[in-house]
């Protein structure tokens, strides 16, 4: 519990900041949260009911489940239906759709799929369950992907031959470069994620500001945090800089994490890899490297990935590369619901339209430009949908 | 889930004028000046063993708090057992005595129980169904439904502790940690509260949902806005970090000993000092107040000074991964 006091900080912090914000503001700018995690900040805080007129922010595609393409997830439940196979994944992503099924209804179906919450967790079952093949099927960003090497290198070093890896993992950068290179959407700048960074640095990140002349500022998940990388985004416009910038300092160092990148690039090589609505992107995924090969899942059983079309009428393609807001989706808070979705964004935690759907927007005297639904002063989002049961257990 | 589950599924067969006003209790008018209050619930928690409680435990509060809420003493309770061939006696015999120290913490006796044994795998180990009666005093007029505009929102101490703790006992997050459930039984405290002030409008205990649910509930069926300062509204330190980890929102976490009240301002000093005299009522603070405006939602005033809505909880919370 924040104390008396030490809250109250942090409310004087974020008016001042508000202030600043507002004289600097000129014209109108979007900037990109590329995490999730940030995105889930920014709407429980009520930072968008609090920016001045002409800051305008937008969800970008940092949401491992989100971009996880439906044929990977038809490729992991079709190993889950193979012969002494246990299936392992992360909690969010068993209820995203594939094109048939989703891997908890494959789980209901009799399938041997459970949730784990941490890579070792894959080691120890693999370990205790020696007469079972145990696929690991991991997503994940750069924030990840160190414990998932870690876990592959423990299984190696126990010589377990059980356990295999499939690896939906993704890299940040590539996509950030893709997004920008679509120049399907404005973006004046990026709020870039704080966990990635941990890992990564800030180096992977500057062709935003040298091939794109983009800023971009590193930042933590308090309000005052993101409130803070908003201001160091405005400062660098207003005195007409691009470049990369640490808000998040007391995680975050320029070069990284060595240590763990070091692992991952003991462990993994990158690969192009498929993401939901951005498509195809050159070394923006993670594959075994040749020394781990016998624990590649994609290798080990023959069930080559296949295209799959996302579900018809979802725009979380277009959500994920910011060029829709959930509210333009047909489907948002009608068909596709927290307890029914039909698109990957509604279900994570971290997804974009989950955070429209639970928290919706209040906004005290916005006139601006907004992504979201409604407009004026001191009027509350009106959320004129009828919550209809599509679904009952 | 459940709260559309009831309005498609059960309402339409089960509806009559006592179920339809959805309290946590039934209020069932006995001719003269006092009425009786009458709720049921189901028990079936996993681990039934964990830190602040048990299932033994949870199904005595649970009834008891029910009964509470719609102002009433606990007369009774009945208790209903569901076991699975092969639980253990000894784990039978741990519920049991919880059930017991719980009662007598209520000052409540369980009248009448049923046991019922089914086949391995047709149960979990042991389900618990309680039902209470209780007797509401003349001029006692609680319900989800009368909060007004001028009422102060009052709550009994930090949130979150139930769901975390019982979370955190089932092994699965590899989370270690010494929080416990707030289980507990709040006649005393309610009662403590109905002896200062005989114009409570509303009692909630915010269990499954959380906070946000609860609160959303009352605004809808009393067609009021409710604003809620989240500098206010308290989470342990331990809480906090565990719903940090894992992207939870303590406003949906689920509580077992905690009360939400709606009283007149004038009055919410006064109700505050009772409660604060209560053991279970020490952290008890005002979060938030009733206003005319946006009728039927929830505000919350974040700690920067920004406005979101508060919605009740749809889905489940699930564990974030990056």
């Amino acid at each position: 519990m924040l104390t008396q006091s030490k809250a109250m900080d942090e409310e004087n912090i974020a008016s001042i900041i508000l202030k600043e914000l507002s004289r600097l503001a000129d014209g109108h700018l979007r900037f990109m949260e590329v995490c999730g995690t940030h995105t889930v900040s920014i709407f429980r805080s009520g930072i968008r009911s609090l920016l001045p007129e002409g800051i305008e922010l937008i969800s970008g595609p940092g949401c491992p489940v989100c971009v996880t393409p439906v044929g990977e997830i038809d490729r992991a439940i079709a190993m889950a239906q193979l012969r002494d196979v246990t299936l392992l994944t992360f909690g969010d992503l068993m209820r995203v759709p594939g094109s048939s099924l989703s891997l908890y209804e494959a789980r209901a179906m009799g399938r041997d799929i459970r949730v784990i919450t941490s890579p070792l967790d894959a080691v120890e079952i693999a370990t205790r369950e020696p007469g079972r093949r145990i696929i690991f099927f991991a997503v994940g960003f750069e924030a990840t992907s160190p414990a998932i090497a870690a876990a592959v290198k423990e299984a190696m070093r126990k010589r377990l031959g059980n356990l295999y890896l499939l690896s939906s993992q993704r890299l940040i950068p590539p996509a950030i470069k893709a997004l920008l290179s679509s120049k399907k959407v404005k973006i004046d700048g990026f709020i870039l994620p704080g966990h990635v960074s941990v890992i990564i640095g800030k180096t992977p990140y500057s062709f935003i500001a040298h091939e794109f002349c983009l800023t971009g500022v590193i930042t933590g998940f308090e309000a005052t945090d993101i409130l803070e990388g908003i201001y160091m985004l405005l400062c660098q416009k207003k005195e007409g800089r691009s470049e990369i910038e640490i808000q998040y300092r007391r995680a975050v160092k320029e070069a990284g994490n060595r240590l763990a990148m070091e692992v991952m690039k003991e462990v993994f090589e990158p690969v192009s890899a498929r993401w939901r609505g951005l498509g195809l992107i050159p070394e923006s995924g993670l594959k075994l490297r040749g020394g781990f090969k016998e624990m590649d899942a994609s290798e080990a059983f023959d069930i080559p990935y296949k295209d799959k079309e996302d579900p018809p009428g979802c725009l979380c393609g277009e959500i994920l590369q910011g060029l829709k807001s959930p509210p333009d989706c047909p489907l948002f808070d009608k068909r596709c619901t927290q307890q029914n979705p039909v698109g990957p964004c509604m279900v994570s935690s971290e997804g974009t339209c989950a955070a429209y759907h639970r928290y919706g927007v209040y906004h005290e005297g916005k006139r601006g430009k907004d992504t979201s639904r409604s407009r004026g002063r001191g009027k509350i989002d009106s959320r004129p949908y009828t919550r209809t049961i599509s679904a009952l257990p | 889930m459940t709260h559309d589950l009831i309005h498609a599924l059960f309402l339409p067969f089960l509806k009559n004028k006592l179920l339809c006003a959805l309290d946590d209790s039934a209020v069932i008018p006995t001719g003269k000046g006092s009425r009786l209050a009458f709720t049921t619930d189901s028990y079936v928690v996993k681990p039934l063993f964990f830190p602040g409680g048990d299932i033994g435990r949870l199904s005595i509060c649970g009834t008891v708090n029910d009964l509470a809420m719609a102002g009433a003493r606990p007369l009774g309770l009945s208790a209903s057992f569901i076991l699975e061939e092969g639980f253990s006696a000894g784990k039978l015999e741990r519920v049991l005595s919880s059930m017991k120290e719980a009662a007598m913490e209520a000052g409540v006796m369980v009248a009448a129980a049923d046991t019922k044994v089914v086949e391995h795998g047709a149960a979990e180990g042991l389900f618990i169904t309680t039902s209470g009666i209780g007797v509401i005093s003349e001029g006692v007029d609680i319900s989800g439904s009368r909060a007004m505009a001028g009422d102060a929102v009052i709550i009994n101490g930090p949130i979150g502790d139930h769901e975390i703790g019982v979370l955190v006992a089932r092994g699965d997050l590899s989370l270690e940690g010494k929080i416990k459930s707030d289980c507990a039984p709040l006649n005393g405290l309610v009662q403590a509260m109905l002896d200062t002030c005989g114009n409570i409008h509303v009692l909630r205990d915010p269990t499954r949902g959380g906070l946000a649910t609860v609160l959303w509930e009352i605004a809808n069926a009393s067609k009021a806005g409710v604003i809620i300062d989240d500098q206010k509204v308290k989470v342990r330190q331990e809480i906090k970090g565990v719903c940090d980890l894992l992207g939870f929102d303590p406003y949906y976490l689920a509580n077992e000993g905690k009360l939400v009240a709606f009283v007149p301002q004038e009055e919410a000093e006064t109700v505050l000092e009772a409660m604060k005299a209560n053991p279970l009522g020490r952290e008890a603070g005002i979060i938030g107040a009733v206003v005319d405006e946006n009728p039927g939602k929830v505000l919350l005033k974040t700690r920067i000074g920004g406005y979101r809505l508060l919605e009740p909880l749809s889905g489940e919370q699930f564990p974030r991964i990056c």
